[in-house]
């Protein structure tokens, strides 16, 4: 046998003396770190420390706080259950299908992502408005009428939240092994018995991933909901609309509504976390 | 092909890809055990993807029990999930998120047997794979060669008129595969459809099949049973892995003339192109040239020294190229190493000489 010519490997060196396992962390990148981390954490200890904590009780009863919350709730959850009603068949489409133009397609996907909310909202209103390309009609042919009401703020946060869903969900499509769709044509699945006992359990925890983004973004939405819902308590008016309307008049109470809006998405997020998205 | 029965798979699998093009023919006997054997790149993944449905033909058919399931020139296409074929995934493929119970039961499920019904037969299947225990587990929690058990059953509750098995041993350690492969052995037989088993491992295709057909680059070169092809092998990939060293050249009477000019003395005398093989085994190393009973001698040069099994493998150039195992102890006697120059020396009675 002949020694390799390589000096690393076949030859046995005696083990170094342990010590730190590395060499100290450059400081050109843990200044940068530690200013980027305080810039992150910084406002939010702000919020804190300037809670009325001795009034929080008080304020947190008072009957708009909770109807404004419920109305946050309730409408970012519809807007998650829509877009995964439709951004999941997307998703698919664009991780399992070729099609000519599915490039321009992925594209235009992600076009809510970039575009200002208030934007999104001017163009809902000009599409869903009761004057707008699809809105008449349905006016006209349903009576149904979308700005300004509760269902237009589900339109609106949908609108901004489902790339979050749709980039999610067909990230976790291109990671799952498609042959595991292919054994399930053999054992004589269609397409769609393969989505649904086969592709769609695989692809679980990356669909709860993006309900969960998509989720957040929805919570937080306020510019197309502004824009296209308006700000009426009790129908339009979610938290982070109450939390801006109550800037201009009562600074306390613009952040107790903050401060619940935080402790509520929080915690949402990390008991689905520890649900959902830890791999198995 | 067999006098056995009439085949019950009529293929002729024609797909063209960039730079490569596959172009056999195949028929299977209801009962029967096919290896389709070839180094890799050969096409044998190719046919078995065209057979299941997962890779349409570019030309040619495929005709299953009466059935045509692909022909391009009449326009025919079954899709994968409306063939009655079975496919043992190389690496199983079994789903995660399922029992092993509701793996198997899978195909029932999706061909239209009720539930309760399906996870009985799903039962009666891991019952017979020794497995009844294990229904519960989840595919991570099972060996390697359990995993391939469960496959096969998942494959067979489909009740299939062609099982295909993609390497089924492939993702086996050493040990657990020898045990797997005998049993293996006892359920390809009592299936009682066609079998194709796709592998580059001679030994897995010799101990499985009936009948071997031999690819390489898309082409069949050599079919018939595993003794045929091990004595007589007809390209330098079958002699390499049977073993055997093969030359080829125009015989008269006993002996065969080569291309290089030499000439060997073999036992059988035959007039024409021929195909002359013999054992590493039956090769003498000298160090003078021998004389004696009539046998084939040339001088040679030793290229390589490799360990095989118990004994050592001489790589030899000359006017022939051949290999020779000789003992260790011969070995040291002879004091042998590269380059050093040696007279070798094969029988005749040892040569084998058979039609090209």
């Amino acid at each position: 046998m002949s020694q390799p010519d390589t000096s690393s490997g076949a030859v046995p060196t005696p083990a170094r003396p342990r010590r730190h396992a590395r060499s100290r962390i450059p400081l050109a990148l843990l200044l940068p770190a530690v200013i980027g981390l305080a810039f992150l954490v910084l406002p939010l200890a702000g919020l804190i420390i300037r809670t009325p904590w001795a009034t929080l009780s008080q304020r947190l009863s008072e009957p708009g706080i909770l109807t404004a919350l419920g109305l946050s709730l309730q409408t970012a959850t519809l807007a998650t259950l829509l877009c995964m009603l439709f951004g999941v068949p997307l998703a698919w489409l664009l991780a399992r299908t070729d099609f000519p133009g599915r490039r321009l397609v992925r594209a235009l996907v992600t076009v809510p992502l970039v575009l200002p909310p208030v934007v999104g909202g001017v163009a809902l209103l000009l599409v869903f408005g009761r004057r707008g390309l699809i809105g008449s009609w349905l006016y006209a042919a349903f009576g149904i009428t979308l700005p300004f009401t509760t269902a237009g703020v589900v339109l609106a946060e949908a609108f901004v939240a489902m790339p979050f869903l749709v980039i999610a969900v067909e990230g976790a499509l291109r990671g799952a092994d498609a042959r595991y769709e292919e054994a399930a044509a053999t054992l004589g699945a269609t397409r769609w018995a393969t989505f649904t006992r086969v592709t769609l359990p695989l692809v679980a925890p990356g669909i709860a991933a993006g309900a969960v983004l998509c989720w957040a973004r929805a919570l937080g939405e306020f510019g197309a909901t502004i824009t296209f819902a308006g700000n009426f308590p009790g129908r339009t008016q979610t938290m982070p609309l109450a939390v801006y309307l109550a800037l201009e008049t009562d600074m306390q109470a613009a952040i107790v509504l903050s401060l619940i809006l935080l402790a509520v998405s929080v915690t949402i997020l990390a008991a689905l976390r520890d649900k959902w998205i830890a791999s198995p | 092909m067999t006098t056995r029965s009439v085949s019950i798979l009529d293929g002729h699998l024609r797909v063209g890809l960039a730079g490569f093009s596959l172009d056999i023919e195949l028929a299977i006997a209801k009962g029967q055990v096919v290896a389709l054997l070839g180094p890799n790149g050969a096409g044998k993944t190719t046919a078995l993807r065209a057979l299941a449905g997962l890779r349409p033909l570019s030309a040619g058919h495929i005709r299953l029990a009466g059935q045509t399931l692909d022909e391009p020139a009449r326009n025919l296409f079954v899709p994968v999930e409306k063939r009655p074929v079975g496919v043992v995934f190389q690496d199983y493929l079994l789903f995660p998120h399922l029992s092993t119970l509701d793996n198997v039961a899978f195909g029932p499920r999706r061909r239209g047997t009720p539930k309760t019904q399906a996870r009985q037969q799903a039962a009666a299947w891991l019952q017979r794979m020794g497995l009844a225990d294990f229904a519960g587990r989840k595919p991570r929690q099972l060996s390697g060669g359990q995993a391939q058990r469960v496959a096969l059953a998942r494959a067979l509750a489909v009740n299939p008129q062609l099982l295909l098995l993609d390497e089924p041993l492939a993702a086996l350690d050493a040990k657990t595969r020898i045990d797997t492969r005998a049993e293996l052995h006892r359920h390809l037989h009592d299936h009682d459809g066609a079998t194709l088993i796709v592998t580059h491992d001679p030994l897995d295709a010799m101990m499985l099949a009936d009948h071997l057909v031999v690819i390489e680059d898309g082409r069949i070169v050599q079919q018939g049973d595993a003794a045929t092809i091990t004595a007589q092998p007809r390209t330098d990939y079958i002699a390499r892995l049977v073993g055997l060293n093969l030359f080829q050249g125009i015989s008269t009477g006993t002996t065969v003339a080569l291309p290089g000019g030499f000439a060997l003395t073999t036992a059988q005398a035959l007039t024409g192109h021929v195909f002359a093989a013999f054992p590493p085994a039956a090769v003498s190393l000298h160090t003078s040239r021998p004389d004696g009973s009539p046998r084939n001698t040339w001088q040679a040069t030793i290229t390589g020294i490799h360990r095989h099994g118990d004994n050592l493998r001489i790589q030899l150039d000359g006017p022939i190229t051949a290999a020779a195992d000789i003992t260790p102890a011969a070995a040291a006697h002879l004091n042998l190493s590269p380059g050093q120059q040696i007279w070798a020396a094969v029988k005749a009675t040892e040569t084998r000489a058979y039609p090209a």
